[in-house]
């Protein structure tokens, strides 16, 4: 019987000739990531283990980007710690403030993870990467702890869902409306432990952006990982931004899936996911008048250049409405300065957002827009848990920019195309 | 070993933003995430809950965030075992990591009240409801998984093997 894509990865990182469902190995790990919510720990638990070096210098990418710049004194203690690690253990991809970007737009920009790596990061939405053809997965701190002595990782090889792609998506559908749609047809624990690979024609119509921002979210389905196959816009990416070696796997054709799903983006329509689960998809013309008062553009799902592109083409020479704030927050140094760049900004300004330096702060209620009680958000964030951006009775709409854009300028949950009209 | 506590009852997806919120994340101090545990989900459980309790939820327990803090939170406020019908994989890897003893049982999941008081048996995986006088029984784990449990987490278990890291 034949090997998924993330099985034939898996099987190479092991050193075996091939692997099945259930099997339990032990891989080489290419890249292996923490923040400065998940490293500290990562840092106690790596001293525990009595070996003064890290494995491989080089390997290891550390980004504070959750709590900074550091919102308070304990997150700037913890922070300090990490600083401090980092420069003993002779560290080389550290990001400080200045220089960082929210990790998992970060790290393919830097040309950090390429095509067939096994990446590791001790964050949920390390999945991201396989937006890249990567195998990518979040793991905890003592993982990230033990994989940082000794370079290695244990994983239960996953089966997989298959997820073919078709069909042309119209005006404003971007790839967060196909990642909601799909949570919302399997549920939050529909590809638990599972790996979540994507094909099929309609990937032609797919930029990496929207490439990246389904990948993350497959977590929030309960996946292992989400795959895509690497094709020409995957390597157009990766040329330009990295020089590292890379390797191409592709599924076998008798692979075995566990279930096969095809999603039609034709007859896709922009996609909310109503509180408190991301598994609570709904199309928007399911969703009755919903006042909000607030909208955060960015994190790891949505802060990409053509997010910010997309909000742009939709806040140009308008305002957002009286009542609503709008945070918007490119997710690295390098989208903000393009964004600048392009006259993104001024339209932000203009219309009576405000634009943050790159932060997670607000999608998981740390700083830059917690939410009060009984208050309401669009967000392009992945989470709308209870209390995840704030109080307990405050409630998240997670949708794409252009649902977020076009609900700033209304006040209400908003079809992108009534912008046009 | 066996450890016995009142059970604290909770449903299908109780994520880790329930199990520890967020905006507690800017410290990793054991003692002060576990005076917050389950704060959004159960206000009353930090002060309710005694030492060796036990939590039983449904399924896709731990599901969301990487975070270590939540079953470090749920460790430190002296939970002896979670139960539930399934666990999210991440908080699956945590808790074994760090020796949270956790038990996969879907009879014990759907079967179990609030307040029940509960009985566990880790050498054989059996779960005893003393209130209702009934016995369950978890999923084993693989031999792997056992090992890392018998050292009490990951730490001790590479310590242990620091040479011999192979998986049979």
């Amino acid at each position: 019987m034949g090997m998924t894509m993330t099985q034939k990865i898996l099987a190479a990182g092991a050193g075996l000739k091939s692997v099945k469902s259930g099997q339990l190995i032990q891989s080489d790990c290419d890249v292996m990531l923490g923040n400065d919510v998940t490293t500290p720990i990562a840092i106690r638990e790596f001293e525990k283990i009595g070996r003064d070096h890290v494995f491989d210098k080089s390997k290891i990418v550390i980004v504070p980007d959750h709590f900074t710049p550091n919102k308070d004194i304990k997150s700037a203690e913890q922070c300090r710690m990490i600083r401090e690690f980092v420069r003993a253990k002779g560290i080389k991809n550290y990001f400080e403030v200045g220089e960082m970007g929210i990790e998992h737009v970060l790290l393919p920009e830097k040309g950090l993870v390429v095509p067939g790596e096994i990446v590791i990061g001790a964050d949920s939405h390390t999945c991201t990467y396989g937006a890249l053809g990567a195998f990518s997965t979040g793991i905890g701190s003592t993982d990230l702890a033990a994989g940082m002595a000794t370079g290695k990782c244990w994983f239960k090889v996953p089966g997989a869902l298959k997820f073919v792609i078709e069909g042309r998506p119209s005006n404003f559908i971007m790839g967060k409306d196909v990642i909601l749609h799909i949570i919302g047809l399997i549920g939050v624990d529909g590809s638990a432990n599972k790996a979540m690979e994507f094909g099929g024609e309609g990937l032609a119509f797919l930029s990496m952006d929207d490439r990246f921002t389904i990948a993350n979210m497959a977590i929030e389905a309960g996946a292992k990982n989400g795959i895509f196959p690497v094709d020409e816009k995957t390597l157009t990416y990766v040329e330009a931004h990295s020089t590292k070696k890379y390797r191409i796997f592709e599924p076998d054709g008798d692979a075995e899936y566990d279930k096969l799903f095809r999603i039609d983006m034709s007859v896709l329509r922009p996609t909310v996911a109503l509180p408190h689960s991301p598994g609570n998809a709904q199309p928007i013309d399911a969703i009755e008048d919903i006042n909000i008062h607030q909208v955060v553009i960015g994190s790891c799902t949505n802060g990409r250049m053509e997010d910010m592109r997309m909000t742009a083409r939709i806040l140009k020479r308008k305002r957002v409405a009286k009542g609503v704030r709008v945070i918007i927050i490119p997710a690295t140094q390098r989208i903000y300065l393009k964004a600048l760049e392009e006259g993104l900004i001024e339209t932000f300004i203009k219309a009576g957002a405000v634009v943050s330096t790159p932060t997670c702060g607000p999608c998981l209620g740390g700083h830059m827009g917690v939410l009060a009680k009984g208050e309401r958000a669009v967000s392009t964030t992945n989470r709308n848990f209870v209390g995840r951006m704030g109080h307990k009775e405050s409630e998240i709409y997670l949708a794409s920019p252009a649902v977020a854009a076009a609900s700033a300028i209304t006040g209400r949950i908003t079809d992108p195309e009534e912008m046009t009209n | 070993m066996r450890v016995k506590g009142k059970a604290f009852k909770y449903g299908d997806n109780v994520d880790t933003d329930l199990i520890i919120p967020a905006r507690y994340l800017n410290t990793s101090d054991p003692e002060e995430l576990a005076g917050h545990c389950m704060e959004d989900i159960d206000p009353t459980f930090v002060e309710e809950h005694n030492p060796k309790d036990i939590i039983v939820a449904g399924k896709n327990f731990g599901c969301g965030s990487s975070r270590e803090h939540a079953p470090i939170a749920i460790k430190a406020a002296g939970i002896s075992c979670v139960i539930a019908w399934t666990f999210a994989r991440i908080f699956y890897r945590n808790a074994i990591n760090i020796g949270l003893p956790i038990l996969e049982c879907e009879e014990a999941s759907k079967t179990i009240e609030y307040g029940s008081v509960i009985e566990v048996d880790f050498e054989t995986n059996d779960i005893f409801d003393l209130t209702k006088n009934q016995k369950y029984s978890a999923q084993p784990f693989p031999e792997f998984i056992q090992k890392i449990i018998k050292a009490e987490g990951l730490i001790n278990y590479i310590r242990e093997n620091m040479v011999k890291t192979e998986i049979k």
